[in-house]
């Protein structure tokens, strides 16, 4: 965006009456306009109180610490209650899945599939993400415009989770689609325009994981995902409801994320030249660049929690029962924990001191396997000496919630 | 000054002098000792700053709290002696403390 209607918004954002501003507005965070709104609420009212939305009344939490006190407070900020995302869905409408549960139930189920992301099991897939990431590269075309967030964020995010629940490769964007699919709010005129549409395509990703799942109950155990859960007592008598929330759950959080990572990262590069000077200049620091990457895009917008009881945060009292936003991408920009919040610095001194990956016990259970594919794909863009010219603006999805990107046009010199 | 040894997981040693009142955590990731990252700035919020602490000195560490606990939980490969680094102060008493990393935070 120009810096004329930058400064538009910007006058916009401070000339709203306080107790009408509404952050939760999708087409904020799809034409990128939506960081003045967080900032004048950091400012002036970092616990803010919006009476009247698309997703009915709602608190926004907007600054890291405020975060980070209800984040790890989960006896008195529930994910069980209701819906983990902004929009409310009743009881029978939603799949329960262990992110959207309290302990102890969380712990179990959560305990079960992490192992598939422990230090050993990722030193095991370095290898096969490094062959992975090379072809992906080796195959791009040259002097030709395409869209990276097609033919690398997704190939590469998506041969992922293929692997990671043993899933038949030749249909693996099936994953992405499903993964689409789960996170879209039906609207009119749209793909997905009825709730009745999206939870038809869900049902078609219950039948499909569940042949898997009745293969692999049946076989000895092994180290993907599927037979992790058809194995463990926390997980194997799942009503289908209950397995498809977690597998919703487990191909979102290693879908959307990780991809749109990876299309911001190329795209914040290429706006700060003097940053990707750096990298080339010390690959050492692509460890650096790669936590600030996922600081600055901040793939996921806001988590949700109900109180459980009256509470007191940031000097305003929340009634039980009340809906609390945490705006990550809020948090990630602000200036008092984090120096020069708003500039993407790959050098930064604490780089991975952001709150992207949540904190407390619902915290990324994949953030190791995130960080080390955005390592790995960068690792391997400066050994080529690529020269990633993006040639357009990015296309950004229109959701408060999946903060990312459907298209980024790049073309590679040859 | 006390000081903390600190092994790497592939048994590499730093000896760091650590002023009373700080985290062993705050120690390791203001000097650079890599195998522990703190992400969450010692709020004890995030399991990342895993340690073993070396059993002759289990006594003086004390106990772990209860948000310590539940997020060792989520840690892999804990044993009896794992400890979050961010929790434990250094006093006089821990002069010469010995911990071991686990092969990867996370």
């Amino acid at each position: 965006m120009n810096n004329i209607s930058l400064e538009r918004v910007r006058d916009d954002a401070y000339a709203i009456p306080l107790d009408r501003l509404d952050v939760s507005e999708a087409s904020r965070f799809q034409n990128d306009t939506i960081w003045p709104y967080f900032e004048r609420l950091r400012k002036e009212d970092p616990v803010h109180y919006c009476n009247d939305s698309l997703f009915g009344p709602y608190w926004s939490v907007t600054k890291y610490r405020d975060i980070m006190a209800v984040d790890t407070n989960h006896k008195v900020f529930s994910s069980e209650v209701s819906n983990i995302t902004i929009i409310d869905r009743t009881e029978e409408e939603r799949n329960p899945m262990f992110i959207a549960m309290d302990p102890p139930k969380h712990d179990e189920q959560r305990k079960t599939v992490s192992p598939i992301v422990a230090p050993g099991n990722l030193a095991k897939l370095e290898g096969l993400i490094r062959s992975r990431v090379s072809a992906i590269l080796d195959g791009l075309p040259r002097n030709e415009t395409f869209n990276w967030v097609d033919k690398v964020s997704i190939e590469l995010t998506t041969q992922m989770l293929a692997t990671l629940f043993d899933f038949p490769f030749e249909d693996r964007r099936l994953l992405t689609y499903w993964s689409d699919v789960a996170t879209t709010i039906p609207q009119a005129g749209q793909e997905i325009d009825s709730w009745e549409k999206r939870a038809s395509i869900l049902s078609e990703c219950l039948a499909y994981f569940t042949r898997l799942w009745n293969e692999r109950i049946s076989a000895e155990p092994r180290s993907d995902l599927i037979s992790m859960m058809a194995h463990s007592p926390a997980t194997r008598n799942m009503a289908p409801r209950e397995f498809l929330g977690n597998l919703i759950l487990l191909i979102v959080g290693g879908n959307d994320t990780t991809r749109n990572s990876i299309s911001g990262g190329v795209w914040f590069m290429n706006q700060n030249p003097d940053q990707m000077r750096k990298v080339r200049g010390n690959p050492a620091l692509v460890p650096s660049a790669v936590s600030e990457i996922i600081r600055y895009q901040t793939p996921l917008s806001h988590m949700r929690r109900n109180a459980l009881v009256d509470t007191n945060l940031g000097n305003k009292e929340i009634k039980a029962g009340d809906k609390v936003i945490m705006w990550y991408i809020s948090g990630n920009r602000d200036d008092e924990v984090i120096e020069n919040a708003d500039s993407f610095i790959i050098d930064r001194k604490n780089p991975r001191q952001h709150i992207s990956f949540g904190f407390g016990i619902h915290r990324c259970v994949g953030n190791r396997l995130a960080e080390m594919q955005i390592r790995i794909l960068w690792e391997e863009m400066l050994s080529r000496r690529f020269d990633i010219n993006v040639v357009g603006e990015p296309e950004r999805v229109s959701s408060n919630f999946v903060h990312g990107y459907s298209a980024l046009p790049v073309r590679i010199a040859a | 000054m006390p000081t903390v040894k600190f092994l790497e997981f592939d048994g590499s040693e730093h000896k760091i002098e650590v002023s009373v009142g700080t985290s062993v955590m705050r120690a390791a990731v203001d000097n650079g000792v890599p195998g522990i990252d703190g992400d969450c700035d010692g709020q004890c919020a995030c399991a990342t700053c895993h340690v073993f602490v070396d059993s002759a000195w289990l006594p003086q560490t004390g106990e772990r709290t209860p948000t310590e606990e539940e997020l060792l939980g989520f840690a892999s490969a804990t044993e009896p002696n794992s400890r979050l680094a961010c929790q434990i102060k250094m006093t006089n008493a821990l002069d010469g403390l010995v911990v071991r990393m686990p092969a990867g935070q996370h």
